[in-house]
């Protein structure tokens, strides 16, 4: 006999209209689960009196430290069947594809174990099961890591990572976001399932500078695809676009949307791009997709420190490795590298609960660069300093060893 | 008796992709050519080797109970192979690789209760968090935000109508884990935290608490004979940080509690660099079940922005040409000694000019 459901007069609002409603979900798995209708008595009392009532607390799997978020209700005795609602982090593949085959088996284990509501996905790019009782969590975690799943990242640890669709389906890609994805994280999984780092550290792989993942802003570690040569220009499917759209159209949406001035519209409709002036936008190959594309020399570049708000406020990643090529196998075992060599690092140096881009902000980039061991380059910066407040006595050996990178660089590219 | 062996995880971390990656992206991962979008919510790849495949994008309502995971899965058995993928705003999508299945799949989703669009110039889904339903920290719901939100906002996800795509976010406490946004609503706590001074001392690590404040405001203290904290009040600036380390201190509040909403913020690096959201509009009432008053100033920007904002401009793009005093005038919200940012590098935002427009 299942238990009567609640009066839920507020919830009842957000079934109404076009947008698919949770409600209604959450409404079908409570006529067969006990726990999803006091999940709905304890929403519908969070909406009445505008305050939450979940606390956290300490569950988890034998072997990890992390990956379970415990949610014990504070109003248990009015709702007891949801006094324990757990969230059970799982990393799914890079760039989220399911087969049904899979997602099936997934449901029927969390309808069997579990509440049967799935987020997906959440902020960090985990499947989540929410709604676990404590001495399920266990079972939930077994059946989906014997289908290949594993526990993703919670607390002060590497975070589950996220990346674009990439070249599964995106001609803009620059380099193999997935593989990166794998292959980075896969070299973490201590630091992920046992947190024991300062704080969290996130890693994103976006595959051209559009950054769909929202990486730049939001990971402590972001991987942007880039090219290095010059947009590829197919002219007759310039022509032909111009053919279609009119002069006016391409100047206003193209050439004067350059951020460089670097576009010019010839008298034979054809584009003319001075690639030196180029910063790699992406604007004029979103317009025309078929005409204009990312160069053939591709790789990233890879920037430090994003986050939002807490502590210090919002900080954008910014840029310490202009560009990389990311092709052979040599190519993502640097990537691996440099990751593990920035996490050691911050490990090393931040303060309880900094990220690592506040640790930047502490320390300064200069000597967090040496820290790394990356040296110091132009690209890095909008403008050099502005301030005199800077003692220079080691200038002329850092303008020694500029030197000696560039008759390198130069010697190499002979 | 020998005791059992507990089972030890598989520690196999990110699992592979090709498995579960439909056939046609399969054989042509890294050769796509180029694309365009034939109608909203569709996009459609062409490879270079000549193989075609349409995406089917359809709105979810991200938290998905199993019946609605097993209807979208006898979606894609039908239409797509038996594989579907999910974006970053919880979107999902079915690869087709027969154009005359794209109509009869999005009549299907729609049939289904599935809105088929955010594509392009569109509001996509709202981005959102965990509010009431499952965070310990939330000052306001999140899915129910964005429910009440996309009802509302349903046309502009369907149709592409918009000068250039509007990512919309929300969070449900100042950390902001919804992150960035074309147009963010999120809490904003308008009263220092109450505290319950006796249960600091048993439940919160004082000296953690003490550094998590950003503008130390917070001291130990010693309050009817036990260990406490206190609060300096005129340095509070409500941000709730020392909540989560020590929830006696409760910032949230059914009536102090508010909702802020906040523009122009872009991640991606087309045209201009990427931007921060800046704040427009504070003391919203947090008002369930439908946030009405949230809901009107959204779409009051949008329409502002549809109306008056060229092709392409995103809408931080467009303030930056038009001007904020001319933003405030179109929408016509209030301007305040609140929109002037005093935090560390508030001079920047300055005007340090005589660009003025009259």
């Amino acid at each position: 006999m299942p238990k009567p459901m609640h009066e839920t007069p507020m919830l009842d609002e957000l079934e109404k209209g076009p947008w698919p409603s949770f409600i209604t979900g959450i409404k079908r798995l409570a006529r067969r689960k006990d726990m999803m209708v006091d999940l709905l008595g304890q929403l519908e009392h969070s909406y009445q009196t505008r305050k939450g009532y979940w606390k956290g607390g300490t569950v988890g799997v034998i072997g990890y430290g992390g990956g379970v978020i415990p949610r014990f209700s504070e109003v248990a005795d009015a709702f007891p069947e949801s006094r324990e609602f757990h969230t059970i982090r799982i990393m799914p593949a890079p760039g989220m594809h399911y087969t049904t085959e899979v997602l099936r088996r997934i449901c029927d284990v969390w309808e069997e174990h579990g509440s049967g509501l799935i987020s997906m996905h959440g902020q960090s790019g985990d499947l989540q099961l929410q709604g676990c009782a404590t001495d399920k969590v266990q079972v939930v975690f077994d059946a989906l890591n014997e289908m290949g799943f594993d526990m993703g990242g919670a607390g002060p640890a590497v975070r589950t990572a996220m990346s674009c669709v990439g070249p599964a389906r995106c001609e803009h890609a620059c380099y193999d976001t997935a593989r990166a994805h794998r292959e980075v994280l896969n070299v973490f999984l201590d630091d992920l399932h046992r947190p024991a780092l300062p704080y969290k550290f996130k890693f994103k792989f976006s595959g051209c500078p559009n950054d769909c993942m929202n990486a730049l802003q939001r990971a402590d570690m972001a991987v942007l695809g880039i090219w290095r040569d010059t947009i590829r220009i197919d002219q007759e499917r310039v022509r032909e676009y111009v053919a279609e759209k009119g002069r006016r159209h391409v100047l206003d949406n193209v050439v004067t949307r350059c951020p460089t001035g670097c576009i010019s519209l010839k008298d034979d409709d054809t584009l003319e791009i001075r690639d030196k002036d180029c910063v790699r936008c992406m604007h004029c190959i979103n317009v025309m997709t078929r005409a204009l594309s990312p160069g053939k020399e591709r790789g990233v570049t890879v920037l430090l420190g994003g986050k939002r708000t807490l502590k210090i406020g919002d900080l954008f990643g910014t840029v310490i490795v202009p560009y990389h090529r990311m092709e052979t196998d040599e190519d993502f075992r640097w990537l691996v590298e440099l990751a593990q060599r920035i996490v050691d690092f911050w490990a090393e140096n931040a303060l309880e609960h900094e990220r690592v881009g506040e640790t930047i902000e502490r320390m300064g980039l200069a000597n967090f660069l040496e820290g790394i061991g990356i040296e110091p380059d132009p690209h890095m910066l909008r403008h050099p300093r502005t301030s005199s407040y800077v003692r220079t006595d080691g200038w002329d050996e850092a303008a020694r060893r500029w030197y000696e990178r560039r008759d390198a660089r130069e010697r190499a590219a002979g | 008796m020998a005791q059992a062996q507990p089972r030890m995880p598989i520690e196999s971390g990110v699992p592979d992709h090709f498995q579960y990656m439909h056939p046609a992206l399969r054989r042509n991962y890294g050769m796509w050519a180029w694309h365009d979008r034939p109608r909203p919510g569709v996009l459609h790849h062409v490879s270079e080797t000549g193989e075609e495949v349409w995406t089917v994008r359809a709105g979810t309502q991200r938290q998905l109970d199993v019946d609605t995971v097993r209807k979208l899965c006898d979606i894609a058995d039908e239409f797509a192979d038996g594989h579907m993928r999910f974006t970053i705003r919880s979107n999902v999508e079915f690869t087709v690789t027969d154009e005359s299945r794209v109509e009869p799949l999005i009549e299907r989703l729609q049939a289904e209760g599935f809105p088929v669009g955010g594509t392009g110039p569109s509001v996509s889904m709202i981005s959102h968090t965990q509010g009431w339903l499952h965070c310990d920290i939330p000052g306001t719901d999140a899915s129910g935000v964005v429910k009440a939100m996309m009802d509302e906002l349903y046309e502009e996800f369907v149709n592409e109508r918009m000068p250039n795509r509007v990512k919309i976010t929300t969070s449900c406490c100042q950390i902001n884990c919804g992150g960035q946004g074309d147009i963010a609503i999120n809490v904003q706590h308008t009263r220092p935290p109450r505290i319950n001074h006796d249960l600091v001392a048993d439940v919160c690590e004082r000296p953690a608490v003490v550094a998590r404040c950003p503008v130390a405001a917070i001291r130990p203290a010693l309050v009817n004979g036990k260990p406490s904290l206190e609060i300096d009040e005129r340095k509070c600036v409500c941000c709730g940080a020392c909540y989560p380390p020590c929830p006696p201190m409760q910032i949230n509040d059914p009536e102090h509690t508010k909702l802020a909403i906040w523009v122009g913020g872009k991640f991606s690096n087309a045209r201009s660099r990427p931007s921060f959201h800046k704040l427009v509009a504070a003391g919203i009432p947090n008002n369930p079940p439908r946030w009405p008053e949230a809901t009107a100033i959204v779409k009051r920007i949008l329409r502002a922005y549809q109306q008056d904002a060229r092709d392409w401009e995103r809408i931080g793009e467009w303030i930056e040409r038009i001007g904020w005093p001319r933003f405030f005038e179109l929408t016509g919200l209030p301007f305040t000694r609140y929109h002037i940012d005093n935090w560390r590098g508030a001079r920047a935002s300055l005007n340090a000019s005589t660009h003025l427009r009259f």
